[in-house]
């Protein structure tokens, strides 16, 4: 399904990712984890086209993607769900919804279908449709937001940071609303500082460390990984203090 | 003239420039819902509008109905043009930065309306010719007809426009979050282009419409932006409805203090009520505080 070959992506002269390679298979869950700064939210913007490749392919069923808009590359069948949800906030929750499935403007009919079975799954977004999207609370939003990148139909459904800023309980809502939509066969790229919580429902995971993938694997075994348990879960290493 | 003709007499001129400021104020919402800039250069537009009216009938002797057509695309793509050889290059700057871009834009076409057309006002024939109706003895130009027609249509389309269709929410939301309307497929560019069409547009209509009644000469525009912006910012900024009531309130208050105060301060009646409604009630009269507390600017 997606394909990202030894990608090079600069900020201006600061290298931030180093020759990443991943892939994702047509119904696959795939966590990539890494601590602040690993260059997660870069390789997000680099699939989604907000940054362009400075070297490396990407490519979706085939088709290469590096370097085109992010307009276009949700049109090819990759939606986003932003860090930070990013919901039009002084829209209101229906026009969230719309806005979602701007690039199948062209059929009404089923914008308003994709619409009502959100709305049906979500029944608190449809108690809410009427209000403005920047009223509703953090978990609301963020299902709004993973509504909206559902309405562009994407091939490709990547989240970033979905857990972000959220209560214990809310988030572990929205990692089930992940599991079943992996469920029902969508293809999922799950990019989560959250190591544990990603890992245990990924089916393979990647570990971004300073611009590089350094390991990677089956996700309930990469959550076993000595180096996975010592970076990222604080298991299994002596503390500082105690060497 | 006795009192009471005198009070219908000022109500009428009061609705008529009204409407005008409301258009004005309109055409500030459009640039301001899609970008959040104020765009000063929306009073040159209308001035634009005016004397390029002038010029399609005055100096190739079009009718009067294909002249305004002919004036309110010109201005269009005067507007078009700001936006892409202008505004676009400097899109990373701030909001701020920009906003004095359009108020440099302003300077440049006034000063290149006054090498084209000098500093003398310019009229028009009124849109239909007539006799102007006298109701309660005050009169009527037919002309104020058409002005308060067109200001009601712009007002019904584009507020069916812009809660109606998928494009008019598209340039709301490229307003409320650019990246994220990026990331949702939607053009965030061709949005941006879209509403200084729109916005240049309106101006210029706004101007052609008004220039048979109170003439039109090049640094018109400055005063009629300030007022438009007062509209704007009384009635909400980004509200059409608000623009449309703030716009008639205003010109209705300018032409009472005009008639029974002094003339002299008709100006000051705009600026005093733009300067309370930014120190007391920012969010203006319509504006919802709930939608202005999520803006950015």
């Amino acid at each position: 399904m997606l394909t990202v070959k030894s990608v090079h992506t600069y900020y201006g002269n600061i290298h931030a990712l180093k020759g990443v390679s991943l892939h994702v298979r047509p119904g696959e869950m795939v966590a990539l984890i890494g601590a602040n700064g690993a260059g997660k939210s870069t390789l997000v913007n680099t699939i989604c086209g907000l940054i362009a490749p400075r070297k490396g392919s990407i490519e979706l069923e085939g088709e290469s993607i590096g370097g085109l808009t992010p307009e276009e590359i949700v049109r090819k069948g990759i939606a986003l769900v932003p860090e930070g949800r990013q919901v039009f906030a002084t829209l209101t929750v229906e026009a969230n919804l719309q806005m979602g499935g701007f690039v199948n403007r062209r059929n009404k009919r089923q914008v308003e279908e994709d619409m009502e079975a959100l709305l049906e799954r979500f029944p608190i977004l449809r108690q809410r449709s009427r209000q403005l999207a920047g009223t509703l609370s953090g978990g609301e939003q963020q299902m709004l937001a993973i509504s909206r990148a559902l309405m562009a139909r994407p091939r490709l459904l990547v989240l970033d940071e979905p857990s972000m800023g959220l209560a214990p309980l809310i988030i572990r809502e929205i990692f089930s609303i992940v599991q079943e939509l992996r469920k029902e066969g969508k293809t999922i790229l799950l990019i989560e500082q959250n190591a544990k919580a990603a890992l245990q429902i990924a089916d393979r995971g990647y570990v971004l460390e300073t611009g590089k993938v350094v390991l990677q694997g089956e996700g309930v075994m990469l959550l076993e990984h000595r180096e996975v348990q010592r970076a990222y879960l604080g298991r299994g290493a002596r503390e500082i203090w105690e060497a | 003239m006795d009192f009471g003709a005198g009070w219908v007499q000022y109500l009428f001129s009061g609705l008529t420039t009204g409407a005008i400021y409301a258009l004005v104020a309109i055409g500030y919402n459009i640039i301001y819902n899609v970008t959040e800039v104020i765009n000063f250069a929306q009073g040159e537009f209308v001035m634009l509008g005016g004397l390029m009216a002038v010029f399609f009938v005055g100096t190739l002797h079009f009718p009067i109905p294909a002249a305004f057509v002919c004036a309110v695309l010109t201005v269009s793509c005067v507007g078009l043009a700001m936006d892409r050889f202008v505004l676009s290059r400097a899109r990373n700057k701030s909001v701020l930065s920009l906003i004095i871009i359009t108020i440099a834009v302003s300077i440049l076409l006034k000063g290149a309306a006054m090498f084209e057309w000098g500093k003398d006002p310019y009229t028009l024939p009124p849109f239909t010719q007539g006799e102007p109706i006298t109701i309660f003895g005050a009169a009527l130009q037919l002309q104020a007809l058409w002005v308060l027609g067109i200001v009601a249509l712009v007002v019904v389309l584009l507020s069916i426009f812009f809660h109606r269709s998928m494009y008019g929410k598209a340039m709301l939301a490229c307003a409320d979050n650019p990246r994220a309307a990026r990331l949702s497929g939607i053009p965030v560019r061709q949005m941006v282009l879209l509403s200084f069409l729109l916005s240049a547009g309106i101006g210029a209509a706004a101007g052609a419409v008004i220039t048979p009644i109170s003439l039109m000469e090049y640094d018109r525009g400055a005063l009629l932006g300030l007022k438009g912006f007062g509209a704007a910012a009384l009635g909400g900024l980004g509200q059409f409805f608000g623009a449309l009531a703030a716009g008639l309130f205003l010109g209705l208050a300018e032409s009472f203090c005009a008639g029974y105060l002094s003339s002299g301060y008709k100006d000051a009646v705009a600026l005093l009520l733009l300067l309370m409604v930014l120190f007391f009630k920012p969010e203006g009269l319509f504006g919802s505080r709930e939608a202005a507390k999520l803006k950015r600017f």
